[in-house]
């Protein structure tokens, strides 16, 4: 026998034995248990509603960040505006090594 | 008492009524069971595959288009779930073709004898015999011959259904029943060549 006829017969013989579509008792509440344990909303719903809660917090941490780095004087000024600071940095510059 | 149609529940659920899908699982479960029994054998497995199709339908039922019928959207999901399904147990699939049982071989004797009844034995031979060759292809090549061949769909039904292009479906088609005639070949090729 032709080797593509044995598929054939095969093939028509899985095709005569449907397989069968019963269902296990109460099957649908499993799947509602299964629904209701899980969260509704899928991955990336979650994201990008994470996302956008983040917006407002996050500009009001930079717009903080901003003023506090614009109203405060610099720190290179504040030293050289400290004549005794200035001093001591200059001791420790000039001390002997051991 | 009229029965609620499928796109009345479909509404209920959308508008945070859940109970009413419980509804579109007992009218459609028969079907995805069945589906699924095609291309799982143990019925654990079956179980997972037809609670995962109704998980996935229930999350995504909001991008459901009414256009359509809701059971052509669920076989939808049916065949991408039993797809993921073939994928990840491909390697664990058992692929035995020189240790055929002594009832496939029986099969195999009379194949040719078209008048004989069917007995289960004849049936459970068919199924074992068939599953070897399905295990021994690629899973998109295994679920292209259950769709074409075991439930007689269309190239342009199962492009729509996996959205596969419907030329990549005939050249698999063609190229997974050369690998079924090597692999039967390889039971007795001096009786079959």
């Amino acid at each position: 026998m032709k080797l593509d006829n044995l598929i054939d017969k095969l093939l028509a013989a899985a095709r005569e034995d449907r397989p069968s579509d019963r269902v296990p008792y109460a099957f649908e509440k499993r799947i509602m248990a299964r629904i209701a344990e899980q969260p509704t909303a899928d991955i990336w719903s979650v994201w990008g509603r994470a996302l956008w809660q983040a917006v407002a917090p996050s500009a009001a941490v930079a717009v903080v960040v901003a003023a506090w780095l614009s109203l405060s004087p610099a720190q290179t000024d504040r030293f050289s505006q400290d004549p005794e600071l200035e001093q001591i940095a200059a001791m420790a510059v000039d001390l002997p090594a051991k | 008492m009229d029965e609620q149609s499928d796109h009345e529940l479909i509404r209920a659920v959308l508008q945070g009524d859940a109970s009413c899908f419980e509804v579109l699982i007992v009218r459609h479960q028969p079907r995805v069971f069945a589906t699924a029994r095609r291309y799982a054998r143990r019925e654990n497995e079956v179980e997972d595959i037809v609670q995962e199709v109704f998980i996935k339908a229930f999350r995504r039922l909001s991008g459901y288009r009414s256009e359509a019928p809701f059971d052509h959207w669920l076989m939808r999901i049916t065949v991408h779930t039993c797809y993921d399904f073939l994928r990840n147990h491909e390697r664990n699939r058992e692929y035995n073709i020189s240790d055929i049982s002594d009832a496939e071989e029986d099969w195999l004797e009379r194949v040719g004898d078209d008048d004989k009844a069917r007995t289960e034995v004849d049936r459970s031979a068919t199924r074992q015999l068939l599953d070897r060759l399905l295990a021994g292809l690629d899973a998109k090549d295994a679920m292209i011959i259950t769709l074409l061949d075991l439930e007689e769909k269309s190239v342009k039904e199962i492009a729509a259904l996996t959205g596969w292009s419907e030329s990549m479906i005939k050249v698999r088609a063609h190229r997974a029943r050369l690998e079924m005639r090597k692999m039967l070949a390889r039971i007795a090729p001096e009786k079959y060549l």
